[in-house]
């Protein structure tokens, strides 16, 4: 009996050794030598690819999508599982998520039947009418992060006649930017086609600015 | 190119990207596992843990190891939550509560990683990188060790000797899990995930005003969270948070690191009991079950059948741009077919169907090819039951690698396969008919079912998914799923060791004419049936009150 217990506390000291050992290796040396190789390396990268305007002035990171409210600015996919954060209220920090409902929940059909409206309404202007159906999925649908920064081309596309009339450019110079700022697959098939709506939003400014000067 | 073609050519990439390390890794890992020299350094770590590294052990004392250390595992990691409002570099957040803390501790320890909280907004640094993601490399060793230690069952004759857990714990991390981990860190970087210790930061956006972001080590967190078939996301969308997976080309590296230890264990396997035909004949049971799921996953996925997906013109609600339907369909394939419960899109807005397939892929035990380890000895038991049947068909006393399987193998190995589908239904069952947990959902009918039967599969399997429309920080919940993922993982990992012993002390039988030759696609066939047919009968009934109903009714 003795013994047993005895052996029991051996081999739970041992574990116990056994994770500070370890605890020390791969919590502590393996991220410190992560972290000093991929800042001495890829500093832009691992501190959250943060992006400057024309100015210099940082307007957030090319990774992480943003509002804007402003209609003249291309829109990004709705985000309705964005959260804040509560525990912490010192910060508000951005918590990431998404809606989680199902294809049969009741609030999500009207989440999608109700952007779908707005999509159609917002882009349509005098000399161009959006149809409904030509309407793609994810400029209808919240991103599993809710932080989604992309947009996919056709998305891009169909705002092209309402931010050219809102800043009073021609159709044509919005679409070639639209088409600038449009990434393809990696090697042709890795990831999905998408454009960077801060980017995009980014040469935009630029280029009305250009035309009122 | 159609979004269809290149899901199918991203498919193909990864199976030659597997093919390409099958080799090299799994003659590496039987190397690690059948060694007798110490490195250096790993001297010192046996000094320090004060054990001697070349004692035999027999299965109570294997055990022994593996239990010990996962308790002190726990306990570390409880405390660690508990006083983490007093740790620097904690970012201002407060201490964990104790359900929760409980909840999580168990949770990383069991190789699961559910999550009850919010990444950004519960762990500081320290309980990130200094508690959760040790538990991400070790509970991945321990799950090896084991694993090993029934391939030493099957290899070795008269000893029921299976090995040293300290060595094989110590190996597994520096030697296999640790090098890799470094490599895709550095390449998750690259692509743009984020490495730092900042603290909580205000940066400015486009439109005016600012947005929160806190730092964190997360690409080193992101590679072992895959590699260790872990799934605990630094963030609450987890991969789908563009910090932790930025691009397609980091999404497709991310599945890689997911399957490319538990696919190359079956090489292992095959080196250490002396025929590779044998570790082939494993690997091809796990491969057709993870491209048949991952196949019909992209077809249910791109038809997009469901209210609101034919509404919106496809399947895209929690999925990201980057990755596409593609892209999401083969991740959350990958992540439910082994123990690591990661997300690049969120499985609750999948179709009835898609949603269905994810959580059958857990249910089948999680062994195509399964989490780091749980999946190759998942896999052996099965191929134990699959030789039971053959023996029962021809009334010949059945044998697996020159191995009797009488009455007590076959007892161990049933045992093991009743653990986890007894923790998901009856605890699915009880939640069901309790009048409170039901409130936690944010889905009703159908899909309500099934975010509480997600819940209990994720939990007992050590997946870690979720259906995270259900609200499961709740005392119920967090208390409930915790005991679920301890005795998912470590009752199984009992009747696996003390199956080990029980083969390692047999003499091996000679093959014979009549012997089944477990090398061949004849057994390979009759394996994919077995496993097909006992998760079937076991969860049929379940699937068809959740999946099935939304999926047919859409």
């Amino acid at each position: 009996m003795n013994n047993s217990v005895g052996s029991t506390g051996r081999v739970l000291w041992a574990g116990l050794r056994a994770l500070l050992v370890l605890t020390v290796i791969c919590g502590v040396l393996y991220p410190l030598a992560v972290t000093g190789i991929a800042q001495a390396a890829f500093p832009g990268k691992a501190n959250g690819s943060e992006v400057e305007d024309a100015s210099g002035r940082v307007v957030g990171s090319e990774l992480i999508g943003q509002t804007y409210e402003d209609l003249r600015w291309f829109q990004p996919r709705p985000s309705r599982g964005l959260g804040t954060n509560t525990v912490n209220t010192r910060y508000k920090l951005i918590l990431s998520g998404a809606t989680n409902r199902s294809g049969d929940n009741a609030e999500l059909i009207q989440w999608v039947k109700e952007a779908k409206a707005a999509v159609v309404k917002d882009n349509s202007t005098a000399d161009y009418r959006v149809k409904p159906s030509d309407v793609p999925a994810d400029a209808v649908t919240s991103s599993g992060s809710g932080l989604d920064p992309h947009i996919s081309p056709e998305y891009a596309k169909l705002q092209v006649h309402r931010v050219a009339e809102r800043n009073h450019l021609a159709v044509a110079q919005v679409d070639r930017l639209v088409a600038a700022h449009t990434d393809g697959r990696v090697l042709g098939f890795i990831g999905e086609p998408r454009v960077n709506v801060l980017q995009l939003n980014i040469a935009l400014g630029e280029l009305a600015k250009g035309r009122a000067q | 190119m159609s979004p269809v073609l290149a899901g199918v050519l991203q498919l193909l990439a990864l199976v030659v990207a597997l093919g390409l390390s099958y080799r090299p890794l799994g003659d590496h890992m039987a190397k690690v596992y059948s060694s007798e020299k110490h490195y250096k350094p790993e001297k010192w770590i046996y000094k320090a843990i004060g054990a001697n590294p070349d004692v035999e052990m027999r299965w109570p004392a294997y055990l022994r190891g593996v239990l010990a250390f996962s308790v002190v595992s726990v306990l570390f990691l409880y405390l660690l939550q508990r006083v983490q409002g007093s740790l620097p570099g904690s970012l201002g957040f407060v201490s964990i509560d104790p359900d929760q803390a409980f909840n999580t501790a168990a949770s990383f320890v069991a190789n699961t990683n559910w999550q009850s909280y919010y990444g950004e907004q519960a762990m500081g640094h320290v309980v990130q990188t200094g508690g959760l993601a040790v538990q991400n490399f070790v509970s991945a060793a321990v799950g090896i060790a084991v694993a090993v230690a029934l391939v030493r069952g099957f290899a070795r004759s008269r000893t029921g000797e299976l090995g040293n857990f300290w060595a094989d714990l110590v190996r597994g991390t520096v030697r296999i899990l640790l090098p890799i981990a470094v490599i895709g860190a550095l390449v998750l970087v690259a692509c743009g995930a984020i490495q730092n210790f900042a603290g909580i930061h205000e940066v400015g956006q486009f439109a005016g005003g600012s947005q929160q972001w806190n730092g964190g080590a997360v690409a080193s967190q992101e590679a072992i969270k895959e590699l260790g078939t872990n799934g605990g996301g630094y963030f609450n969308a987890n991969s789908a948070h563009p910090f932790e997976n930025p691009n397609g080309l980091s999404n497709l590296f991310e599945i890689y690191l997911i399957l490319v230890i538990p696919f190359a264990l079956t090489r292992t396997f095959g080196r250490m009991v002396g025929s590779l035909k044998q570790g082939y004949a494993i690997l091809g049971t796990m491969a057709t079950i993870w491209l048949a799921f991952t196949g019909l996953m992209m077809w249910t996925e791109f038809a997009h059948h469901g209210p609101a997906f034919d509404l919106a013109g496809g399947a895209m609600e929690g999925k990201e741009t980057r990755f596409g339907i593609g892209g999401s369909s083969i991740f959350a394939v990958a992540t439910t077919l082994t123990s690591t419960g990661a997300v690049n899109s969120f499985h609750s807005s999948y179709t009835g169907f898609g949603g269905g397939i994810t959580m059958l892929g857990m249910q089948l035990g999680e062994i195509a090819p399964g989490g780091v380890g749980s999946g190759l000895y998942g896999m052996l038991i099965m191929a134990v039951i699959a030789v039971f049947l053959a023996g029962l068909m021809v009334g010949r006393t059945p044998e697996y690698l020159g191995k009797k399987i009488g009455t007590r193998e076959i007892k161990f190995a049933a045992c093991y396969i009743l653990v986890t589908p007894a923790l998901v239904l009856c605890f699915t069952a009880v939640a069901m008919a309790l009048p409170t947990p039901a409130h936690s959902m944010t889905n009703s009918g159908a899909h309500g079912f099934s975010e509480i039967l997600y819940a209990y599969t994720s939990g007992a399997n050590n997946n870690g998914s979720a259906f995270a429309g259900l609200n499961a920080d709740t005392q119920w919940f967090n208390t409930t799923i915790g005991l679920a993922m301890l005795l998912g993982r470590f009752l199984p990992m009992v009747f696996v060791l003390a199956l080990a012993g029980s083969l390692a002390e047999q003499t091996p039988v000679p093959e014979t004419a009549g012997t089944l030759r477990t090398e061949k696609p004849l057994f390979t066939g009759l394996l994919v049936g077995t496993i097909v047919i006992v998760t079937g009968l076991t969860y049929f009934p379940a699937l068809a009150l959740g999946p099935l109903a939304e999926g047919l009714a859409a």
